[in-house]
């Protein structure tokens, strides 16, 4: 069964996502609302790891696969700058965060194949948030790709 | 005559729920003027609070002279409070107002004419409209121009210019009620009414310090406070307001914690069956959500997050659960505070549980703080669509684009309008280089002064700042128009219950002073912005002309104007809309059938994450096919971003004083207000005094993260750990450099704000405070309200009394006629 191996995929990518929220959160300490939610939202990846915890506990975790890692998430380590660098920040935060988000979908392919409710339970209170997640960076990337690519100096 | 510095809400007349408000006609006169001396009395309504009382302008020889209230308006029922009596007049006329345009020339701001200064600003308009284009265009307007000069400038800037960068001074005061309003029920538009005070059994005030922000509409409660079936209060305030000492349980929450009791008191009412299922299933959804989220929050858990008595909460909820009739009211202690929109949303929620919603005595009322904060929000001149159109509804903004003759293309709404804080943010990283600000004075109202300052004065910004005075603001300003104010122009304004009010011109204004419509219309003019027929794209000369377009945009919209003229709204009283066909004589309250405006394709906005903000949008939204129902919107409590620890161990809230409108620009001009309120104070409990070994009138510094202020202390009621500052005191009537800047509140508040209505969160920081001297005497707070001394504690220094005395003297005649009704076929069958 492979289901261990998505459980690492998923809980290393929550884990990605979360620091690099952190990262985001410290870079644009001037733009209080990405300040602030990027931290909360930290909380949220953090937390989904923790509830992710008894269930791999119960399949075991697989960190590395025999399928050869093609595409690199490394999560970000530094953040831009300017309103440009802004929007590139939060538009890699949409992709790590998509990439959690899949996931969680296949997961949740998976907990129905198993029948498993406890599985079932945490991923839609999981996959809920990380959707609200990539709502609100496709909500503050809209409203500021306008400024940032026709007016920024 | 009563002294109504003294007696803020004047004279008692008691009445029982379900009768009517008795009249009482409150007058002031200028000194030496007799009532025979009065040639005029013009028709207008007061711009002192969102109350919207109903008033008379005293003329004489082409001056005012006194106000009265209006016995027949349906408001105020002739009632004045101390700032109507004192500052609407005394406000204006001033020798300090502003008669002429002024440019700056080398680094000063000197005298011109007219033409000078709009060519100014048109030609740098002009230049950056053709090289950086609309994005480098925002506006900073007011909750105080009049209808139809919102609407001009919402014209001017979504289909002349075409920028999202429009927004009022209503974000910092209004827009959390709307926001509340459009998520809970899919629009704006104030669900309740003043009269369900006089027919309430219970009213809660959700951090609403009525008493002092709206004093006629406190007279009410207190009438019937005093009146043989008084109603039960519960109060949500740190302080200990005169809302608070007349309430049968005040909850002094820990500022930054609304949220939580709010989902405790939710949780009670599920608990006990305090709900009407009936009604929860056939006119709201999302229940299911609700519950869950309020769940963890037992009475146990909301005292402990709180800092308020389990059985407190479960006195309130049981209050709300049993009371067959319940009006709510909210303002600032939860629009400025954290989580603002999740926990106004609450209030609504409550009501909805009940099914308390559009019945008599069964209201909520959503407060603002300004008395045009909801023409703004109609006109859409803080960016909302104009006429609660949703800028996500392409057939919304193809109607507007018909009605101005306009490209579609050119409203802006392919993102969410900008709102105020990041409007400073765009200047601050200089790509708005061109701002213009009406009628308000961010230098003094703002969160973290420092940084608005910094920004203000920019290199690359170009500044116009249209105003009566030359405020803080204005002193940083590239071109300063004057403006005329009210009494001297003709206009309408709706106040907090959707009650429309006519305000006539009374006298001319000072010098060269131009109404704000005139100077909007001249700039549209001299820009040659036009409509697709190649014709003006305004093309009003009067303020009726304006007033006549704008029944056409809120046609068949929640605000519906369409029955109003100014004709009607002469003479009598105020008509709360939406006044068309159906309702000639307009509408006491919405709802009443349980359909709500949240049809996709009616809804002024498809919602947003109560927690991020993040939108919901179109899709999403119709599959949810609300259908008329309301929704019930929530989101999990989080702790305040700030919260006190050792370096700053202290809570930080701010607020106002009755005696003061804003940053005192009218107020501070009343000579009878300004000697009740002179200066800063500080409030702290009797507990911290202790601690920090402080007493009465001692001077302190406050400090955060972003600044400091001193200022002596009142020793005050106010609950532990809190330190509270009043916002209306800046720097115009203070010598000094900014280095000196050392008073006003917002030198210390947080950069933050609502992830949803986008309201800073004014009223909850850290600070520290320590003694610097031992002043000269007590504290200048006034002790007639929340700022009293506090009535524990030992060895006060004895305080005098605040009083106005004879300069303070008004008339209040008692019911010379019988009590005015709503004349809509809801009270009149
Ligand atoms: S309650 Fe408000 S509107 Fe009425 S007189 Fe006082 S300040 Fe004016």
């Amino acid at each position: 069964m492979k289901l261990p191996v998505y459980l690492g995929l998923l809980h290393k990518a929550e884990g990605t996502l979360a620091q690099s929220f952190r990262q985001v959160a410290e870079g644009h300490g001037h733009e209080p609302d990405v300040h602030f939610l990027c931290q909360a939202l930290a909380d949220q990846c953090q937390e989904h790891q923790q509830a992710l915890q008894p269930i791999i506990d119960r399949y075991g975790e697989v960190d590395h696969d025999d399928e050869p890692e093609r595409l690199q998430a490394d999560g970000l380590q530094n953040t831009r700058s300017g309103p440009v660098g802004l929007l590139r920040d939060l538009q890699d935060l949409y992709l790590l965060a998509s990439l959690v988000d899949i996931t969680w979908t296949m997961i949740k392919q998976a907990a129905q194949g198993l029948r498993d409710k406890e599985l079932l339970s945490i991923v839609n209170d999981c996959d809920g948030q990380t959707s609200t997640q990539l709502k609100w960076l496709q909500t503050r990337m809209k409203q500021a790709a306008p400024q940032a690519l026709i007016a920024a100096k | 005559m009563v002294d109504r510095i003294a007696q803020i809400w004047g004279t008692r007349t008691p009445f029982g729920r379900g009768e009517r408000w008795p009249v009482r006609v409150d007058q002031v006169l200028a000194q030496g003027v007799a009532e025979s001396d009065v040639q005029r009395w013009v028709q207008s309504a007061c711009v002192l609070c969102s109350n919207g009382c109903g008033i008379d302008i005293g003329v004489r020889d082409g001056i005012m002279v006194g106000v009265r209230g209006r016995a027949g308006d349906i408001v105020n029922h002739g009632r004045l409070g101390p700032k109507g009596l004192f500052a609407s007049w005394q406000g204006v006329q001033n020798k300090d107002r502003l008669t002429r345009p002024l440019v700056r020339e080398n680094g000063e701001l000197v005298e011109t004419d007219w033409d000078t200064a709009m060519e100014r600003i048109v030609s740098r308009s002009r230049s950056l409209l053709d090289t950086k284009g609309p994005l480098s265009h925002g506006f900073y307007t007011s909750g105080q121009l009049f209808l139809e000069e919102y609407y001009a400038q919402a014209i001017v800037g979504k289909a002349g210019i075409g920028t999202p960068h429009m927004d009022g001074n209503t974000r910092l005061c209004t827009a959390t009620a709307a926001a509340a309003m459009k998520e809970s029920f899919g629009s704006d538009g104030q669900p309740g009414s003043y009269v369900d005070i006089d027919e309430c059994d219970a009213m809660f005030l959700f951090g609403h310090n009525m008493a002092e922000t709206q004093t006629v509409l406190w007279s009410r409660v207190l009438d019937r406070i005093d009146g043989p079936d008084r109603p039960r209060i519960v109060c949500v305030d740190p302080r200990e307001t005169e809302v608070a000492r007349h309430a049968e349980v005040h909850l002094a929450v820990r500022p930054g914690t609304n949220l939580a009791l709010m989902h405790g008191l939710v949780r009670e009412l599920f608990v006990n069956g305090w709900i009407d299922q009936d009604y929860i299933h056939r006119h709201t959804m999302n229940v299911d959500e609700l519950r869950s989220t309020v769940e963890p929050w037992t009475p146990e858990a909301v005292a402990d997050t709180c800092g308020v008595e389990a059985e407190d909460v479960r006195r309130a909820a049981e209050i709300f659960g049993t009371s067959e009739r319940v009006l709510s009211t909210v303002l600032q202690g939860f629009y400025q505070s954290s989580q603002a929109t999740a926990a106004s949303c609450a209030v609504n929620n409550l009501h909805l549980l009940r099914g308390m919603i559009g019945k008599a005595g069964c209201g909520i009322l959503q407060m603002n703080g300004q008395p045009t904060a909801q023409n703004n929000r109609e006109c859409g001149a803080d960016g909302d669509l104009s006429g609660f159109r949703n800028w996500e509804n392409p057939d919304h903004v193809q109607e507007l684009a018909e009605l101005w003759n306009v490209d579609p293309a050119i409203i802006p709404h392919w993102a969410p309008p900008t709102h105020a804080m990041q409007i400073f943010r765009y200047v601050e990283q200089g790509s708005i280089e061109f701002l213009w600000i009406s009628a308000t004075n961010p230098a003094v109202s703002m969160p973290q002064l420092p940084r608005i300052r910094d920004i203000l004065a920019s290199d690359s910004l170009f500044l116009v700042v249209q105003d009566l005075y030359l405020t803080e603001t204005a002193q940083f300003a590239d071109v300063v128009l004057p403006a005329a104010a009210w009494g001297e122009k003709t206009g309408t304004f709706t106040n907090v219950n959707r009650t429309v009010h006519l305000s006539e011109k009374a006298v001319e204004p000072p010098g060269e002073a131009r109404s704000d419509l005139h100077t909007f219309l001249d700039y549209s003019a001299r820009m040659g912005f036009q409509q697709l027929d190649g014709s003006p794209l305004l093309d009003w000369n009067q303020p009726e002309d304006a007033f006549n377009a704008w029944k056409e945009c809120t046609r068949g919209r929640p605000c519906d104007y369409t029955g109003l003229t100014y004709d009607k709204l002469r003479g009598g009283s105020g008509v709360p809309w939406p006044c068309n066909e159906n309702h000639p004589d307009g509408t006491v309250r919405l709802y009443h059938d349980g359909v709500f405006p949240t049809d996709p394709e009616y809804c002024e906005t498809y919602g947003h994450d109560l927690l991020t903000g993040a939108t919901v949008g179109p899709e999403a939204y119709k599959a949810m096919n609300p259908a008329g129902r309301a929704i019930f919107k929530t989101a999990p409590y989080h702790p305040a971003h700030e919260t006190p620890d050792e370096e700053f161990p202290l809570r930080y809230t701010t607020g106002r004083t009755v005696y003061h409108f804003h940053t005192r620009t009218k107020t501070g001009r009343s000579p009878q207000l300004n000697d009740a309120a002179p200066d800063a104070w500080v409030e702290m409990s009797v507990n911290d005094a202790e601690t920090y070994g402080v007493t009465e009138g001692n001077i302190v510094r406050v400090e955060s993260r972003r600044g400091h202020i001193t200022a002596p202390v009142r020793v005050s009621d106010i609950r532990d750990g809190t330190i509270f500052a009043p916002f209306h005191y800046g720097y115009w009537d203070q010598s000094g450099t900014p280095d000196t800047r050392h008073r006003a509140a917002n030198e210390l508040t947080i950069t933050e704000w609502d992830p949803v209505s986008k309201q800073p969160v004014l009223k909850n920081a850290a600070v520290r405070v320590t003694k610097i001297a031992e002043g000269t005497g007590p504290s200048p707070a006034p002790t007639t309200t929340a700022s009293r001394p506090a009535t524990r504690g030992k060895a006060r220094r004895h305080l005098l009394p605040t009083a106005g005395g004879p300069a303070a003297q008004a008339t209040e005649s008692i019911a010379p006629v019988t009590a005015p009704t709503v004349a809509t076929k809801e009270e009149q069958p």
